[in-house]
């Protein structure tokens, strides 16, 4: 399985400089496998700098990165095996497009890897296939595609690596609802299938709330709330307090109670909430 | 990472030379420069190096600063130097062995020619680009060539373009980076390899770059015309440039330096450059 382990990890930007700063402070914390982690926090909170610790694009300036008990910089001229077990996929990941066709652009990775041509051709396909692209796309150049779709042919460059760590910055930032939605399923499907270890950061409460088994919360470079979306969301205040938000729908139960009605502040869906509203009304009315 | 990024080599000040109006700089250097080749002998030469150390006083730069910008000079320094001593015929022999001859005047002359090499690049740095943001160096170029618009040389177009080019310069460094960060995690590998192949592996971050350099350049277009920007004609300014009273006096101490190069060139005897 493939766990990753933050250990008092600590990583300074413009060490002895004037501008320096402290965008991690001292992180440990534990991704596991199987489950989706969301990561939250406001801009500059370290989220990012955590991310690329993470595949040893950053190296910490102390404390160490494990992955399955293995410290990733053990040997540093090994990082780049490091990087194929651990796929990182950027924010807008659309400007790494590079190559003629989307095929070729997808088995970048696979290639980089080594892998032998044929291996490559199934695992492009597969990829292709998590992320909702259609084999009549895969032949056209990666900069005839839209929007939504250069984002998915970025997602499948990385997944196409199946690597066994997914990380993904903001996957779903400037895509439009449906987009939002269409892509944020595939990456739960592409998690249940392969059972991998997937980590989302993301600005949208909701989308965590929907589909994240587990949120960490970022504020100033420390890690400063874990645990279930319920358990993370019912924290209402402290969360407003590090300049995040809840999602709507846990507004609604807090105004709710506010108004006379308590539903319960664990309340993080609006499936959840109907639910809870409908057993509440049960209840009363039986 | 982002931070590390200094552009140009403009240091943050308030000095003298930091409040020169930058039309007067671009003037100031040129003239600085004729000075320098001007000098003749060791006497002048010295009355040079006084004026660069007190150039670097006043611009109150660190020389740790001004010594790190000559680093990259360091080779043809010592190039110029090494040919000077071996090649200049004087007539006083310092080592006469096997094939190697070397005069006092060849020694001397490379000194001189190394002094005059360090205060052309120091001199003219503290002068102008330690002292002038790139933004204030193209106003005042502009304003210099402005006559040339007289005859039609697209004079304002070519500043913009140039402050322009400046702009973006630490956008492209980020925008680099980042490609760059985004293949890795891809496993591209650009530090291994033979020379064919690391230029191959620059591929995947050449052209992510330039696509995304059109689409910037494309996107800047249009919110120029969104805010009717037809040009130069009829356009004012929101920086002014003013000449004040520090011109002025800096004009008359670039004189008097050429005034006292000339004399003691013509005056005190001492050994002479060759070239």
């Amino acid at each position: 399985m493939a766990e990753i382990t933050l250990e008092n990890v600590t990583y300074v930007y413009g060490k002895g400089a004037p501008y320096e700063m402290r965008a991690l402070d001292d992180v440990s914390l534990t991704f596991r496998a199987g489950e989706i982690t969301g990561l939250i926090g406001h801009t500059g909170s370290g989220k990012s700098t955590l991310v690329q610790m993470l595949n040893g694009l950053l190296k910490p300036d102390s404390g160490r990165v494990l992955l399955d008990g293995k410290d990733i910089w053990e040997d540093p001229k090994q990082i780049q095996q490091i990087r194929f077990q651990v796929g990182l996929v950027m924010q807008y990941p659309e400007y790494q497009l590079f190559d003629e066709t989307v095929e070729a652009d997808i088995a970048f990775g696979p290639k980089n890897m080594g892998m032998d041509p044929e291996k490559i051709r199934e695992a492009v396909k597969r990829a292709a296939q998590f992320t909702g692209l259609r084999p009549e796309l895969l032949k056209k150049s990666p900069f005839d595609l839209s929007g939504g779709q250069k984002r998915r042919a970025a997602l499948a460059g990385v997944m196409a690596m199946e690597p066994a760590v997914l990380v993904l910055d903001e996957p779903a930032a400037g895509l439009d609802p449906g987009g939002r939605r269409e892509i944020l399923g595939r990456i739960r499907e592409y998690q249940q299938k392969s059972g991998a270890n997937v980590i989302i950061v993301s600005h949208s409460m909701e989308d965590m709330a929907l589909y994240c088994d587990r949120v960490l919360v970022m504020e100033n470079g420390r890690l400063v709330m874990s645990g279930t979306p319920a358990q993370v969301f019912s924290r209402a205040e402290e969360l407003i307090a590090v300049g995040l938000d809840v999602p709507q729908i846990t507004r609604v139960a807090r105004a709710l109670r506010d108004a006379g009605v308590d539903i319960g502040l664990d309340i993080y869906t609006v499936k959840f909430a109907a639910h809870r509203l409908l057993s509440g009304r049960e209840a009363h009315e039986g | 990472m982002k931070a590390d990024i200094a552009f140009g080599q403009y240091y943050e000040g308030n000095s003298f030379l930091h409040r020169l109006d930058p039309r007067w700089k671009i003037l100031f250097v040129i003239f600085y420069i004729v000075i320098i080749f001007l000098a003749k002998n060791i006497f002048s030469f010295a009355l040079l190096i006084l004026s660069a150390i007190f150039l670097t006083l006043i611009s109150r730069i660190p020389l740790r600063t001004i010594l790190r910008g000559l680093r990259p000079l360091v080779f043809i320094i010592f190039f110029t130097a090494i040919i000077n001593i071996f090649w200049l015929k004087g007539d006083t022999v310092l080592v006469d062995w096997w094939i190697i001859h070397i005069y006092l005047e060849g020694l001397i002359n490379a000194l001189l020619i190394v002094v005059r090499v360090v205060i052309l690049v120091a001199g003219t740095s503290i002068l102008l680009t330690y002292t002038t943001t790139p933004i204030a160096l193209t106003d005042g170029l502009e304003r210099l060539l402005s006559p040339l618009a007289k005859i039609h040389l697209p004079v304002h177009e070519f500043s913009m373009m140039m402050t322009i080019a400046l702009r973006f310069i630490p956008t492209l460094v980020e925008e680099t980076e980042k490609i760059m960060n985004a293949q890795k995690a891809r496993g591209a590998d650009f530090s291994t390899g033979s020379l064919v192949r690391r230029a191959k592996a620059l591929i995947p971050i050449l052209i992510p770059l330039f696509i995304s350099a059109f689409r910037r350049a494309e996107e800047l277009a249009t919110a120029m015309e969104c805010r009717c920007y037809t040009g130069g004609k009829g356009r004012t300014r929101m920086n002014i440039l003013h000449s004040s009273w520090r011109d002025v006096a800096a004009l008359l101490a670039l004189c008097a330096l050429c005034a006292g190069v000339v004399l003691l060139n013509i005056f005190a005897p001492g050994y002479a450059l060759a070239l």
